[in-house]
């Protein structure tokens, strides 16, 4: 028997959990490409360094992005994935699939590309991993003719991405696959254009549980919520009091301590004006509780990945805004806040890190929203504060 | 080609249970590892099974996952924020006979309630430029030791794992549980032979965020002050000249406590736990003793409910050192700033007025 070309990865087809190598060895028998990622990736593990280099602008005809441009910096050995670019494909929103479109995407790519994916990347595109320069443009009309588009890149929209919803949640306070398919599509310019300081993302989640992430990883997260009363079944409560520790596991854990169990009467009482709707109740009984009727998101600011002056986790804005087509509060939103930063930020500054540069008062004020104490955790604590000419009498210019 | 069509419309991929049903489900119920029951307000039942995924596949995987959704899922699946894919059934006859297919299949069914589901990873030594490890190598094995936890649901609370291999972290690891995170530990190298040939000097300057790079008169290129550098490799990014990975320097750090969710306490940052532990491909054995220890102790700790951070809040930090026995040592001392926190990072707060 041969000797394997990739003894240390071999030890990752080993264990229980699907393994990437099966699958980079399973395109390889294919493409040659996909062979030569499989041995470059075994000198990467061999020298414990990478051997991609970026740079070299390509793309497909009328867009700025959704491609990135990927070389191998040993092509002398690696002749396969001497180009290697990756096109980042929009998914379809909330994820869902035919089989009958995954097919063809797979037709597709195993025609022009390498083979291997990612489904998904980080940001929530189709990930063709794997291209020639040339083969761009072909693969690209091909999947534009079946109807996909490419996805952003580079400093633009990003991709946006929602959660499952009213899909399958009974949880959703909005349609946040309809917001996030609505907005795509209006924002298709932003998207497919770089034109900005640097990247801009939003994400929808239906609600504070935020199974999208998008407190953490948006500029601009919509995170669905309400404003009057959590619904609750007293019959379904009471079900639920034979499985669970109401006393210990819901009242005691509620942040707010706005409940109260009756163990008596199987009674639970909540002092909704004091909820701060975190979820924890009604994720423990979804049977008996449910998000409010009067429902919508608020509205964060400002999340990013440490790059480049360290992560932030987006800020309350908006307490409360409805989220009903056509979305044109957070669509006109979107737009100032863009145009702004724009005029405003530097190269490569997140929108939250410029806020944090000229203070939310500045931002605030261009933004024409007023200040409240549910955009703090706490009031600032420290005492050099600017004063607007305007609200100080000024003393008069000497010559 | 038409361009800007943007993404198909989801309506076309949805399964006929979830188009009827949208909007308008009622609660739903874990029926084991794996398997959410949905019922919807009339009545309907959705069945969804989700498998733990590679993130890294290829098309003849996609097939199979096709394969499987078209004999007893009418041809309808999804995919999850987390790499998991589920396959999406009306028909509860068709839940066993599937279960049994995807065993053969040799997949993981699991991921749901209290249990640690799919690593979010990023590119790694696989696609990446700028990576201090691997991805998908160190994911594959830590979910090969933490296999058991997938398809159980025997933690106090969910456990939240993601890596990303550089600072830049596209991956968003810095909100889990724990984040398993690539650092570099060496100033770029500098070539100023290069430097002016194929960088834009003055954009190079003004990409560092700690102002450690000046113009060198003499070559027209740059010198690095390499006290100041903190090894974010933006530099690097935007000028191949300076180089910033090393096999020595990079490594992986373990961050912990991060969470997303608003559930009892608001959405939070990981916070380090290890500052370093070197590459040792092909399977990291140090890392995964260190995910599987920090794990141990959480799920030893931890009260039903508490995830990771809420734990270590309770217990303080110091405990936690000492139940981990993880070293403290200068670097879990922030000395980098940022001083917006006073804002409220959390979709929690009243309505007044
Ligand atoms: C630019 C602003 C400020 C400067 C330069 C400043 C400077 C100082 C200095 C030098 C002292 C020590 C005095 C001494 O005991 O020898 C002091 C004490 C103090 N300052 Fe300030 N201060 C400033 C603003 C403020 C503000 C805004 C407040 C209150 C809101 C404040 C409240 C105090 C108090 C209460 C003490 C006495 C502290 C103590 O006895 O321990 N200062 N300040
Ligand atoms: C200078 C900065 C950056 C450069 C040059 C850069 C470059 C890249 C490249 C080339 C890729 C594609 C990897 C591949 O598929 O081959 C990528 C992916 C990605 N980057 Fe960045 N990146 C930078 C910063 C960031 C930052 C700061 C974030 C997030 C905070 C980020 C988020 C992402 C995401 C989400 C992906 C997709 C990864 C995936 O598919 O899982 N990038 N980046
Ligand atoms: C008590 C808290 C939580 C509950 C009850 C909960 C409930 C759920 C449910 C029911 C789903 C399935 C949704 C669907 O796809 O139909 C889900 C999915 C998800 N949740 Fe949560 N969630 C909670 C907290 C969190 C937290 C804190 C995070 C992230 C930090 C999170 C991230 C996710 C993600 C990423 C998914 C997609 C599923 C996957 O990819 O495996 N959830 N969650
Ligand atoms: S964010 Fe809320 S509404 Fe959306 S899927 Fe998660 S739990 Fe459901
Ligand atoms: S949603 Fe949270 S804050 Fe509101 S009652 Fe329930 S546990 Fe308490
Ligand atoms: S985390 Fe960093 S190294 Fe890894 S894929 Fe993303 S940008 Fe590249
Ligand atoms: S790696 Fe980062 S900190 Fe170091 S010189 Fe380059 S840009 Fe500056």
């Amino acid at each position: 028997m041969a000797q394997s070309e990739t003894p240390l990865l071999d030890e990752l087809e080993k264990g229980p959990w699907p393994s990437f190598v099966k699958d980079l060895k399973m395109a390889g028998q294919k493409k040659a490409m996909s062979r030569d990622l499989l041995r470059q990736l075994e000198l990467s593990y061999k020298e414990r360094i990478g051997h991609w280099k970026h740079g070299g602008i390509v793309g497909v005809k009328g867009y700025g992005g959704g491609v990135i441009g990927r070389y191998s910096d040993r092509p002398d050995l690696f002749p396969g994935v001497e180009h290697c670019h990756t096109m980042r494909i929009n998914m379809p929103t909330g994820w869902f699939y035919t089989t009958k479109a995954l097919r063809t995407i797979c037709d597709i790519w195993d025609k022009y590309g390498s083979g291997m994916t990612n489904f998904h990347g980080s940001t929530g595109d189709i990930i063709l991993l794997g291209t020639t320069t040339n083969n761009l443009q072909p693969c690209f009309d091909e999947l534009s003719e079946k109807g996909f588009d490419m996805g952003g890149s580079g400093s633009a929209l990003r991709t946006p991405s929602a959660c499952v919803g009213p899909a399958r949640c009974e949880w959703a306070c909005y349609d946040s696959l309809d917001a996030i398919n609505d907005i795509t599509h209006t924002f298709q310019m932003q998207l497919h254009r770089p034109m900005w300081p640097y990247k801009f993302k939003i994400k929808c989640s239906a609600c504070p549980n935020d199974c999208v992430a998008a407190i953490a990883r948006a500029d601009l997260s919509i995170i669905g919520t309400w404003r009057d009363n959590i619904q609750m079944d007293p019959g379904a409560v009471k079900e639920y009091a034979g499985k669970l520790d109401i006393q210990e596991e819901v009242v005691e854990l509620c942040p707010t301590r706005c409940m109260s169990w009756d163990e008596k009467k199987k009674e639970l009482k909540i002092n909704n004006k004091e909820c701060s709707r975190c979820m924890h109740c009604i994720n423990l009984m979804p049977k008996a509780l449910a998000p409010g009727k009067d429902k919508g998101a608020t509205i964060l600011i400002g999340g990013k990945a440490p790059i480049l002056k360290g992560a932030m986790i987006s800020w309350v804005l908006i307490p409360f805004l409805k989220m009903e087509k056509p979305y044109q509060p957070i669509k006109d939103l979107a737009l100032k806040i863009w145009d702004w930063w724009d005029e405003n930020g530097k190269m490569r500054e997140r929108v939250g890190e410029l806020i944090e540069r000229v203070g939310m008062r500045v931002f605030l004020k261009e933004m024409g929203i007023k200040p409240i104490p549910q955009m703090i955790r706490t009031p600032r604590a420290n005492p050099y504060f600017f004063w607007w000419p305007e609200e100080v009498p000024q003393k008069p210019k000497s010559a | 080609m038409p361009t800007d069509i943007g993404p198909p419309d989801y309506h076309t991929m949805l399964p006929p249970i979830i188009a009827r049903n949208y909007g308008k489900w009622k609660y739903h119920e874990i029926l084991q590892p794996g398997v959410l029951m949905h019922v919807a307000q009339g009545g309907d039942k959705l069945y969804s099974v989700r498998v733990g995924g590679a993130r890294l596949v290829c098309t003849d995987r996609i097939r199979e996952y096709c394969d499987i959704a078209e004999k007893f899922c009418d041809g309808y699946l999804r995919f999850t924020s987390r790499h998991n894919v589920e396959f999406l059934l009306d028909k509860k006859d068709n839940l066993e006979p599937l279960l049994q297919d995807l065993k053969q299949r040799g997949y993981p069914v699991g991921g749901t309630g209290h249990s640690i589901t799919s690593i979010v990873h990023t590119q790694g030594w696989v696609h990446c430029h700028t990576p201090a490890t691997d991805a998908s190598g160190p994911v594959k094995a830590v979910m090969d030791e933490l296999y058991d936890h997938f398809i159980a649901m025997k933690l106090p609370g969910k456990l939240r794992i993601a890596l990303a291999c550089c600072l830049n972290m596209c991956g968003a690891v810095h909100f889990s549980d724990i984040s398993i995170l690539g650092i570099h530990r060496l100033p770029p190298s500098l070539d100023n032979e290069r430097v002016p040939k194929i960088c834009e000097v003055p954009t190079t300057i003004a990409a560092c965020p700690t102002l450690a790079i000046r113009p060198d008169p003499k070559t027209k290129g740059v010198q690095i002050n390499e006290e100041r550098c903190m090894y974010c490799g933006n530099c690097y990014t935007l000028c191949p000249a300076l180089p910033l990975m090393d096999p020595e320097g990079d490594g992986i750090s373990i961050w912990v406590g991060g969470k997303v969710s608003n559930a009892r306490s608001g959405p939070a940052f990981s916070k380090l736990a290890i500052p370093f532990i070197p590459n040792h491909p092909p399977r990291w054995p140090e890392v995964v003793d260190a995910v599987k220890n920090i794990v141990e102790c959480y799920a030893k700790g931890a009260r039903k409910h508490e995830r990771m951070g809420e734990w270590i809040g309770r217990i303080g930090w110091e405990r936690f050192f000492e139940v981990t026995k993880i070293p403290f040592t200068d670097k879990h001392i922030d000395d980098f700033t940022l001083s917006y926190d006073t804002f409220r990072s959390t979709a929690q707060f009243k309505y007044t007025g």
